[in-house]
């Protein structure tokens, strides 16, 4: 298990790898959205937490197809199922390495970026705790997506529509989440929420990716 | 003999279908008929909302047929990955276009009831967002069926898909309440409530949702038998090939 | 370690391609393949690997005991030889990979990105792959592609040195690997006929 998360990281951190393309596109976001909706300081500090969460979202959504379509295509995934590896475990540790080369980045860059926005001062905390609760969720759910079109050829956009209404609510409750932190309200719901959705997922969802891997394997 | 099950065989299935479906079709057309007859030219206008308040005897029918036709998908889901009869699997990809399109009916009537109510035709209210959710649901969910070459895998795909989705749906409902109070009115129907719809309103609803179950009933039929026609069609030639 | 195949029949996209199955491989023999393309050994290959269900019949042998090599080797191609190698070994809990490493002559290689290499070397590091699984029955679907002629005899060594050693091989494969130790198996014969919808069966119009 921990030699598949190693070689997962190794890869992602080597040429061709993609990590960092997240958190190029996270930047993207957040400097063409005040473009878009003028400089204004008090409607971008107004809106700061919910476009930090879109973009983080966004940008997790980019990089989802990477998780196992490149395992497919070289042959690594029919090795993996036949190998002693259970495959619920096997997607957990796809979900995991995903998180640790996306979402974590995300999270921590986040604060540099909500600097940009001006986010209120209060927010940052929030901001980023959370984007720390919620973005394993996004990576969880992700690895459902991409095992369900892992046979796809060009399955990108398909991914994308199915992962997007799967998404909504951790995009609910951690975007209201970070708002509420931001204006000084009550944040107790919204964190247990989140985080009863990231620990749902966590636990049920690998077996739900592990079957549909199976069907795909077939 | 006797069992439910008989009628998951393909063969038995066609020839019911056969029997059934211009029997259900009339009862539709008739339902259809009265029920939207009656609820546009013979109900008095309400007296805050006037002769808007009639799309009811469309929005409501398809509203409920929206969330109820995912329901069923989701039953056939668990009766295909269990008991793997085709003709379950295929009554769930029969119904999702038929779904979709009660979605989008849901929504743009209500669209047209919200204009001149609410003064918009668009608000992010709860009930509005989750229906639009539901239409995003249905949209991946037929995506997938398309996407996908072999029928038994996509039938297992979809199927796992539409158990997670529903999982996530009501997920989604919560979240949506949660981020939004709303302008939507209560349910107009419901049995333990006090203040319901008047009873002058509430018999052709009742006739017009008994046609849209009978539609839908009739519709799921319909396709149901040409995707099994579909797959015979197709096995045939896969073995034509085989040689 | 036996493994046995009995009254098997394969599907692919749901139709039958090969039934009535049998055979057994015992320790220490190898079982060649043989067939027409496309009659279904890769699919039976799959099934036996436990990839696919069968649709009838039975594949026994007990759990965790087969390593199946396919066409695409599953070589990343931004690791060196030993990483990969490393990598497989770790994931089924073996130690050591030098004896692959010389089994297969990837000593000088042993550093390069496993992306630099020819095709030919690329089967080769796939190969000593199945030496790192520690696993007694080799379940191989044409193993010899892009090999030259010195790395084919390569091969039929470890074959035979995994032979003597206890484990047998189910390989498919159209060359003669000179293994004194190897039965053929034609599974032509065992094309599936055109089924005749059987009356009461539950989904009869789709087999």
């Amino acid at each position: 298990m921990i030699s598949l998360l190693i070689r997962d990281l190794k890869l992602a951190f080597r040429a061709g790898g993609g990590f960092g393309l997240g958190l190029a596109f996270f930047l993207i976001v957040t400097v063409l959205v005040p473009f878009g909706v003028g400089p204004n300081s008090v409607l971008l500090s107004k809106i700061a937490p919910g476009i930090l969460w879109l973009g983080a979202l966004l940008a997790c959504l980019l990089s989802l197809d990477r998780i196992l379509a490149l395992d497919w295509e070289d042959g690594s995934l029919d090795l993996l199922a036949t190998s002693p590896l259970p495959l619920e475990g096997v997607v957990t540790i796809k979900s995991l390495a995903h998180w640790l080369t996306t979402g974590l980045p995300l999270t921590l860059a986040a604060p540099l970026f909500g600097l940009l926005l001006s986010l209120p001062e209060g927010g940052y905390l929030w901001l980023v705790l959370s984007l720390m609760v919620g973005t394993p969720a996004l990576s969880v759910i992700g690895t459902f997506g991409a095992a369900l079109t892992v046979g796809i050829k060009r399955g990108g956009l398909l991914l994308s529509l199915l992962v997007l209404p799967l998404y909504v609510p951790t995009l609910i409750f951690g975007a209201e989440l970070a708002r509420r932190g931001a204006e000084g309200l009550a944040t107790t719901t919204p964190l247990l929420m989140l985080a009863g959705i990231t620990f749902g997922v966590i636990a049920l969802l690998p077996f739900a990716s592990a079957l549909v891997l199976r069907v795909n394997l077939r | 003999m006797g069992s439910i099950w008989e009628y998951a065989n393909p063969v038995k299935f066609s020839r019911t279908a056969g029997v059934v479906l211009p029997w259900v079709s009339v009862f539709a057309t008739v339902a259809l008929i009265v029920g939207l007859v009656w609820g546009f030219f013979f109900t008095p206008d309400d007296y805050r909302q006037g002769s808007t308040v009639k799309i009811i005897y469309l929005h409501v029918p398809a509203a409920l047929m929206a969330i109820n036709v995912w329901f069923m998908m989701l039953v056939t889901s668990l009766v295909w990955l269990v008991r793997r009869h085709h003709v379950s699997a295929l009554a769930a990809k029969g119904a999702a276009p038929v779904g979709i399109v009660m979605t989008l009916i849901a929504l743009v009537t209500g669209a047209i009831w919200g204009q001149p109510m609410w003064g918009t035709w668009w608000a992010w209210d709860p009930r509005l967002t989750s229906f639009l959710i539901l239409f995003l649901f249905y949209l991946g969910y037929m995506a997938l069926w398309e996407a996908i070459d072999n029928p038994d895998t996509a039938a297992d795909l979809t199927a796992v898909l539409c158990i997670v989705g529903s999982v996530f749906a009501v997920l989604s409902r919560y979240a949506v309440n949660f981020w939004n109070q709303g302008l939507h009115q209560g349910a107009s129907l419901s049995l333990d409530k006090e203040e319901n719809v008047a009873d002058v309103f509430s018999t052709p609803l009742y006739v017009c949702i008994a046609g849209f179950v009978l539609l839908f009933i009739a519709l799921v039929f319909l396709r149901t038998r040409t995707e099994i026609h579909k797959r015979r069609a197709k096995a045939l030639l896969a073995r034509e090939r085989l040689g | 370690m036996i493994l046995s195949v009995q009254d098997l029949t394969i599907t692919r996209g749901g139709i039958p391609v090969l039934e009535g199955l049998n055979f057994a491989l015992e320790p220490g023999r190898a079982l060649v393949l043989r067939g027409p393309n496309g009659v279904g050994k890769t699919t039976l290959l799959r099934t036996v690997a436990g990839l696919q269900p069968p649709l009838e019949g039975r594949v026994d042998c007990p759990p965790e005991t087969i390593a199946y090599a396919a066409h695409s080797d599953g070589l990343k191609a931004m690791l060196s030889v030993t990483e990969n190698l490393r990598f497989w070994a770790d994931v089924f809990g073996q130690k050591d990979i030098s004896a692959a490493i010389s089994a297969f002559d990837l000593e000088a290689l042993a550093d390069r990105m496993a992306g630099t290499l020819s095709a030919g070397q690329k089967r080769r590091l796939g190969l000593a792959r199945l030496l790192v699984t520690g696993r007694p029955i080799w379940v191989l679907d044409e193993p010899t592609v892009s090999l030259d002629t010195a790395s084919v005899q390569m091969f039929a060594e470890a074959v035979r040195a995994h032979l003597k050693g206890g484990g047998s091989a189910l390989i498919a494969t159209h060359i003669d690997l000179g293994l004194e130790e190897a039965d053929v198996f034609d599974v032509g014969p065992f094309r599936a006929k055109p089924r005749a919808a059987q009356a009461g069966a539950f989904d009869e119009g789709f087999l």
